[in-house]
């Protein structure tokens, strides 16, 4: 690949979080370029949903810098807040569909609080729109607890993508799925980042997963950058600490 | 040494209360309401806890009557029966127990409620869509029950009187109207107002 050098929409800088007397991030950098995937590898419990919680302000850093679309997370007040977070998706771990609303309303909740004054016909049309992409339209109507894990992970993904966000932070989006299904989900977030031209981070152990969607790898070990590089750069390496991921 | 620790852990307690009651004021009060979810928590809160509240309540004024009758046949005061059943269920017994029950199963449920969405990361989830969760949950429940409460305790203190009728007929034969008569005539306005308001301050805990 070549080395263009694109503009940076995510900067990260020497960030340090810990919880009580356990650091978990201890000064850690990354940089994420315009339109890329950047994946992050890291063992369970490195840190890897702490340091994405980090960037969308629901955790504050100890110390360090967060830059997202030139403005510094940690330093933000909540209408600044308010307003990056209209521009980065947030998939979750655990999906975070609300169970008491219909699949409806749990797509239409993010877009009447982002986008105030919206048309009714508008919102239903995004909402179709969104299902539709995840070929999943039919469940409209339907409670979260009558679907899937799969079909859940994947209105989840719908939920994330329907305010056409500039950034999306994927934690773990293929973990636990099929390999059928993975792959749709890892070809949807390709077609997203070619279509809207997003930039993207992915939290992942799903090697395929890795392969098929990272621009970068970044491995995180022990709270820093370990090493970054593209899947075949870190694949070739002898480092046992970057092998281990790769057997 | 442990007494101490249980004395602090208790004043934070305290502690917490008030910057959670100084919070409800701050946030909670500002505009921009979430109407809709306050509707659906009063629906959730006031509606659904209706027949439990009136089957106690019921049960209550039955039970209380059933008791009293003895006491005051000894006395010969009889007729003064629905007077004092009247008395005790409007101006304490009913708003406590109300309450209480109320405290019981909207305290416990919301509670369960609450924590299972922290888990599954559903809080977070709102606050990434821009929604303060405070607001959104904590205080459109707080408002709701606010609001349900005197409701309930009406509506509960109205069958506790029913149930009280039933027991004053068990043994002898009053007409409804004669009992509600005599009930109304030995209660005023005073003695309902504070009671309805007690409980507005019964929420808070
Ligand atoms: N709110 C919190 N309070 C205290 N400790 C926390 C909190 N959140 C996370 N931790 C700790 O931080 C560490 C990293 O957690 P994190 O969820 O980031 O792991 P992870 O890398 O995402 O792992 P996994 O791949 O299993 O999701 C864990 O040891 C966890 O115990
Ligand atoms: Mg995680």
């Amino acid at each position: 690949m070549e080395k263009v050098k694109n503009e940076a929409v995510i900067v990260i800088k020497d960030l340090v979080k810990a919880f009580g007397e356990k650091v978990i991030l201890d000064g850690f950098n990354m940089t994420v370029e315009k339109g890329s995937n950047v994946v992050i590898l890291g063992k369970s419990g490195s840190g890897k949903s702490v340091l994405i919680k980090c960037i969308i302000g629901l955790l504050q850093p100890d110390s360090g810098s967060i830059h997202v679309f030139n403005g510094n997370v940690p330093e933000m007040n909540e209408d600044e807040l308010d307003e990056a977070r209209s521009k980065i998706g947030f998939l979750f771990q655990s999906n975070a569909l609300y169970d008491s609303m219909t699949i409806r309303e749990n797509l239409e909740f993010p877009l009447l609080r982002h986008w105030v004054d919206i048309e009714k016909e508008e919102v239903d049309r995004l909402v179709s729109e969104a299902l539709e992409n995840v070929d999943l339209l039919h469940t409209l109507d339907m409670m979260p607890s009558e679907l899937s894990g799969g079909m859940l992970k994947r209105v989840a993904l719908a939920r994330t993508m329907i305010l056409r966000p500039e950034v999306i932070l994927y934690d773990e989006p293929t973990t636990g799925l099929d390999p059928v299904t993975s792959r749709e989900i890892e070809d949807l977030i390709l077609k997203l980042q070619k279509k809207n031209h997003t930039s993207s981070i992915i939290i992942s152990h799903d090697m395929n997963c890795v392969k098929n969607t990272a621009d970068l790898v970044v491995l995180l070990l022990e709270g820093k950058c370990y090493t970054e590089g593209t899947y075949e750069e870190l694949e070739q390496s002898a480092d046992q600490n970057i092998k281990q991921f790769f057997e | 040494m442990t007494l101490i620790v249980r004395l602090k852990r208790f004043l934070n307690e305290t502690g917490n209360v008030a910057r959670f009651t100084g919070r409800f004021f701050s946030t909670g009060i500002k505009p921009r309401y979430e109407n809709r979810e306050l509707l659906n928590q009063c629906y959730n809160i006031g509606y659904l806890s209706f027949p439990l509240v009136g089957l106690t309540s019921f049960i209550m004024g039955l039970v209380l009557t059933m008791q009293l009758r003895p006491s005051l046949v000894e006395y010969g005061v009889e007729s003064q029966l629905p007077v004092m059943v009247g008395l005790a269920i409007v101006r304490e017994i009913g708003p406590v127990i109300t309450a209480l029950i109320f405290a019981g199963k909207i305290g416990s449920s919301i509670g369960a409620e609450l924590g299972s969405m922290k888990v599954t990361e559903q809080i977070d989830a709102m606050t990434v869509s821009g929604i303060k969760p405070f607001k959104y949950l904590v205080a459109t429940r707080v408002v709701a029950t606010t609001l349900m409460l005197p409701l309930l305790t009406i509506l509960g203190d109205g069958i506790s009187l029913f149930g009280a009728y039933l027991g004053v007929n068990i043994r002898s034969v009053t007409s409804i109207d004669l009992f509600f008569l005599q009930v109304f005539k030995s209660l005023d306005f005073s003695d309902i107002l504070p009671a309805i308001i007690k409980t507005l301050f019964l929420v808070l805990l």
